[in-house]
């Protein structure tokens, strides 16, 4: 069939075997499947915070809830401001991963070890800062099942509130917690000139697109938990 | 790789510069929407309120976008894998809109048949500062009374 012009020829070389139709290597093509699929187990999270939400008639007011600051005095009010200094620790983490898949392109070692560091570092960093104030809300009474705060209006809050706050926050801090793992093993292994000897870097591409993904999601917790 | 010594460098430059550009547009969007979050604050008007939420969802998307479309790199993979991504992340459109409907729908159908639902949404609590005892109690009543009303 030398004249099957017509329809698009470019197509019918792409699936006609013998090249990567999709362009990408398999294990980076399984991890875009895998963070799907995580989206939509952290979309059915926030998506069910939500329905409760809209069904219930009366909601605490997350700038009374989340209003203090580590070292600062008891009783100051100073909603937003803690949590927009973790949102830019976890975008700047997330723009030195980028310079880190940039220099593993150009098979830059120096580059990509300098910008993991970074990125560790921005990790434990946004950790540190979600756990002190998962500690200073525990030590207002909020926890599972435990709700001080009382809904914006005066009414009694139920405890939904707290509960789908812990555990979304919690399942993303998780996910930070084991994204720093992956970015130690990723270091610990261009050190060892591991990816020296693969000749690519596509290791650190991969355990990028799960950082970012990370990245993504606190995009969403942030909005809807703190602002919305 | 059939790329020049020359080429190569320009490619680096077009990169970084993107890189430059995306964390800028990520910081602004940022702190604008921060911006709205303190400028709501005080704000009274429930239509007004509403309008920045939905500026405020509408940036947050334009953020999960820059993400995807260019830290990710989405947007220079072939269309084909993009179209394998982006088309199954449709069904958060029904996902989203059903299920928000759902529970207004919920909440307006206790409100109409349940009075002890309504009821409790005109009691105002006496707030309790401070002790931690209290808070526990507090939380321990409100689940008390939640339980039967969830029976329905």
């Amino acid at each position: 069939m030398s004249t099957t012009t017509t329809a698009s020829p470019n197509e019918a070389k792409l699936w006609g075997g013998g090249k990567s139709p999709f362009n990408s290597e398999y294990g980076k093509v399984m991890m875009w499947y895998f963070l799907m699929s995580d989206a939509f187990t952290f979309g059915a999270f926030l998506i069910s915070y939500g329905t409760v939400r809209f069904s219930t008639n009366g909601w605490p007011n997350s700038n009374e809830v989340f209003r203090s600051f580590p070292f600062a005095p008891d009783g100051v009010h100073a909603p937003l401001v803690f949590v927009s200094i973790m949102t830019f620790i976890l975008i700047i983490s997330s723009v030195t991963m980028v310079l880190a898949v940039h220099a593993g392109k150009n098979m830059d070692k120096k580059g990509v070890v300098r910008n993991m560091i970074w990125t560790i570092i921005g990790g434990l960093a946004f950790l540190s800062c979600q756990a002190w104030e998962w500690n200073h809300l525990h030590s207002e009474g909020a926890w599972w099942g435990m709700n001080p705060f009382l809904n914006a209006d005066g009414t009694a809050s139920s405890t939904n509130f707290t509960n789908f706050f812990f555990t979304i926050t919690g399942f993303h801090g998780f996910h930070v917690f084991s994204g720093v793992v992956i970015n130690i093993i990723m270091l610990i292994m261009t050190l060892l000139d591991k990816f020296e000897q693969r000749g690519h870097y596509l290791m650190i591409e991969k355990a990028g697109l799960y950082w970012h993904f990370v990245d993504l999601v606190w995009v969403f917790v942030f909005t809807i938990f703190y602002l919305l | 790789m059939s790329h020049s010594h020359t080429d190569q460098e320009a490619h680096n430059k077009e990169a970084m510069a993107e890189i430059k550009k995306v964390t800028i547009i990520l910081s602004v969007f940022t702190v604008i929407e921060l911006l709205l979050g303190f400028w709501m604050m005080g704000m009274t008007s429930v239509g007004l309120k509403l309008a920045v939420k939905g500026t405020i969802v509408i940036l947050m998307m334009a953020k999960a976008f820059y993400i995807v479309a260019y830290f990710m790199h989405l947007k220079h993979e072939v269309k084909n894998l993009i179209m394998t991504i982006v088309v199954p992340l449709m069904l958060f459109l029904w996902f989203i809109g059903a299920f928000l409907w759902d529970g207004n729908s919920f909440r307006n159908l206790r409100n109409d048949y349940d009075p002890y639902f309504k009821e409790q949404a005109t009691i105002k609590v006496e707030k309790k500062e401070g002790e931690h005892g209290a808070a526990k109690q507090e939380a321990a009543e409100v689940k008390e009374i939640a339980a039967p009303a969830e029976k329905h």
